[in-house]
């Protein structure tokens, strides 16, 4: 457990007048589950913005797995192992829920560009069968051939999830997995992570507002305020800080 | 899986059936000679080919009529350069077809959108203007390229008197004439070279779109921003996508001097874009069949409402009181001719407000209906393959 793999030094990003992000330090550790947690509007998304090549910090320097990511496309910095799944799905609506797994699972075998257009689809099995197991995981492989248009927004979520699963990514940043899902399928989803990250070698960064999801999952959690990091600390500290009591209003989600 | 790859072959079986009897289909229709099934075929291709780029990626290209047209002046080049063979006529006019889209690909796929579409039409524009004067030491300008009696044609320039293009010694011109149930109908040459290509590009063109590549495509329709997050570079797709449907159009265009050996600008004038747009999106975007058909129909409605006259007019009308009978004429006649690009508008008008997914959308919802009303589970009624499997 005792090697960085995601280091944030320094990060500055202003939108107009607005400082989103105030000089963030963050340091995500090697197979570890890290939640950043904080108020509405904290600057939680435009940080994981800044790691998926989304925007560019105006200062400060993201590195990952000892290589900078300030600068590289999205589809780069996905090749090198860091997958997302977004606070409003991004999957793609007019496929089918199979071929929305299936073609992460492409781009990690074939990388960012492949011109097979000659081969058939029925013959790639193998993909087929990596995306249909990672579909059973998230307990959608009943709706793979649905579009992927007519899903619920929790299930959109569990596809999001699913492709990203299907790359094994080294580190997975999931930016409210749980938000629109139901109490049950909430419970699932943790058991889901839980499972993943005793069965694979994965990373993963979790933006969440449902302490009940943070606390059962997290290693480590940093606590994020008008785009500052106020406290980073074991989950077991977290709890009782005034300073995080204060960034919620007086401790109203807590 | 393995059921839809035998739909595909009956498709693609039934296709190719249909398209072979063309000359006996259509005769009925007053559709059945050669010049026309020609340009059935060759706008087929056309179609077909701006389907994979408009149809899978979503990119709305307002230039392909610059591929055609270069298209043909390749080939004609090769008529009077090499050889009066369609072969490599065809050859080329695919290779410069292609080079000529990757390089305006290249540059207009840096935006997308309504911005791409007007980058396209820019420059098919600026081709057309090119080939009309600057160019014209290549192009012929205004009288357009033509074979003549005197080009060098190394490779049979002594041969033959006239140029007359011709597949290994078989002039594309050559036709047949059999009486079939009382109708005549006419086999040419050249309609079966261009059939047999269209069936070829039909086949490349279901391949693809049952491939990861064509699996890729449609997600760049879909979703940008996933395909990126995802590691997938979507420029590489895109431009690949729009150079295959260039080389169609390039194809396309060859056939057409293949089968008339001459090349003019007004080939690639933004009206000959637009048309290949109308195609596509009157017969279903997106999906195998439409493109052909709304090409057929097109040509076919273009042959019939150009070639009436007010005379004809006059005649249909006939049954009419006189006076109203003149002023239903002046109406109509707006319409018909020249005018027929106003009939092609409200034919377009009226499919994508009605059927916005084209004819083919419009006939398996007609199917849908058959199969409910009749409570079959008879699968097999259902005309037309979506794109998804
Ligand atoms: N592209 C942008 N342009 C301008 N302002 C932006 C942009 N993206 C975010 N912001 C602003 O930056 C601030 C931080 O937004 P961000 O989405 O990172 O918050 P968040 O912590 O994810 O909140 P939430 O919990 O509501 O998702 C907000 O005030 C937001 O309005
Ligand atoms: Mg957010």
């Amino acid at each position: 457990m005792g090697t960085p793999i995601l280091q944030v030094q320094n990060v500055n990003k202003r939108f107009g007048g607005l400082k989103a992000l105030d000089d963030v330090n963050l340091t995500v550790m090697e197979n570890t589950v890290h939640a950043i947690i904080g108020p509405n509007g904290a600057g939680k998304s435009t940080l994981l913005n800044t790691f998926v090549g989304r925007l560019i910090p105006d200062t400060g320097t993201v590195t990952f797995d000892g290589q900078s990511l300030i600068g590289r496309k999205p589809h780069e910095i996905n090749q090198l192992g860091v997958s997302r799944v977004f606070q409003t799905p991004e999957i793609f609506e007019d496929l089918t829920v199979a071929e929305n797994v299936m073609i992460p699972a492409f781009a990690k075998r074939d990388g960012a560009f492949r011109l097979h257009g000659w081969e058939s689809m029925s013959r790639e099995a193998e993909i087929r069968d990596r995306a249909l197991a990672c579909l059973e995981d998230v307990n959608m492989a009943d709706r793979r051939a649905m579009l992927a248009k007519n899903l619920s927004r929790g299930d959109k979520r569990r596809l999001e999830m699913a492709m990203c699963l299907v790359q094994e990514p080294k580190l997975l940043l999931l930016d409210e997995p749980t938000a629109g899902m139901s109490r049950a399928d909430t419970n699932n989803t943790i058991d889901l992570l839980k499972q993943i990250v005793a069965a694979k070698s994965i990373t993963l960064a979790v933006i969440e507002h449902d302490m009940h999801v943070v606390f059962s999952l997290a290693d480590r959690i940093s606590v994020l305020a008008q785009g500052h990091v106020i406290v980073e600390d074991a989950p077991q500290h977290i709890k009782g800080n005034p300073k995080v009591q204060e960034a919620y209003l007086g401790g109203a989600h807590l | 899986m393995t059921s839809s790859k035998t739909n595909d072959r009956i498709l693609l079986a039934v296709f190719s059936v249909l398209v072979l009897a063309g000359p006996i289909i259509l005769a009925p229709f007053g559709a059945g000679y050669p010049d026309l099934l020609q340009k059935f075929a060759i706008y087929g291709i056309f179609a077909i080919g701006f389907n994979i780029l408009f149809g899978l990626t979503g990119y709305l290209s307002f230039g392909h009529a610059a591929f055609l047209g270069v298209g043909s002046y390749a080939a004609v080049w090769m008529f009077k350069l090499l050889s009066m063979n369609v072969i490599p006529a065809i050859v080329f006019a695919v290779i410069v077809g292609g080079l000529f889209s990757l390089l305006i690909g290249y540059i207009s796929l840096r935006r997308s959108g309504i911005y791409f579409s007007i980058l396209t039409l820019a420059f098919a524009q600026m081709s057309y203007n090119l080939a009309y004067s600057v160019l014209t030491p290549i192009t012929n300008g205004e009288t357009g390229l033509q074979v003549t009696l005197d080009d060098p044609r190394i490779l049979d320039g002594g041969a033959a008197g006239q140029p007359f293009s011709n597949l290994f010694g078989l002039n594309m011109i050559e036709t047949t004439e059999v009486s079939i149930l009382g109708m005549a109908v006419q086999f040419n040459a050249g309609f079966y070279v261009c059939a047999a290509i269209l069936i070829g590009c039909f086949y490349i063109s279901l391949r693809l779109f049952r491939s990861p590549f064509g699996m890729m495509l449609k997600a760049v329709k879909s979703n940008q921003n996933r395909m990126s997050y995802t590691g997938l570079n979507t420029r590489p797709y895109t431009l690949a996508a729009f150079v295959i449907s260039g080389m169609f159009a390039g194809l396309a265009g060859g056939l057409l001097a293949a089968m008339d050996p001459l090349a003019g600008a007004e080939r690639m004038q933004w009206t000959a874009s637009g048309e290949v747009v109308l195609m596509t999106i009157l017969g279903g975007a997106g999906t195998l069949l439409g493109p052909v058909l709304g090409a057929g129909l097109i040509k076919y409605f273009e042959n019939i409402f150009s070639a009436i006259n007010e005379g004809v007019l006059m005649d249909f009308w006939s049954f009419l009181p006189e006076t109203l009978q003149h002023a239903v004429v002046s109406v109509s006649s707006l319409f018909v001719g020249e005018g027929w690009h106003l009939t092609l508008g409200l034919i377009f008008m009226v499919i994508v407000t009605f059927l916005p997914g084209g004819l083919i959308e419009g006939a398996s919802r007609l199917g849908r209906l058959v199969t409910n009303r009749g409570k079959g589970e008879n699968g097999a009624a259902r005309p037309a393959p979506a794109p998804a499997e």
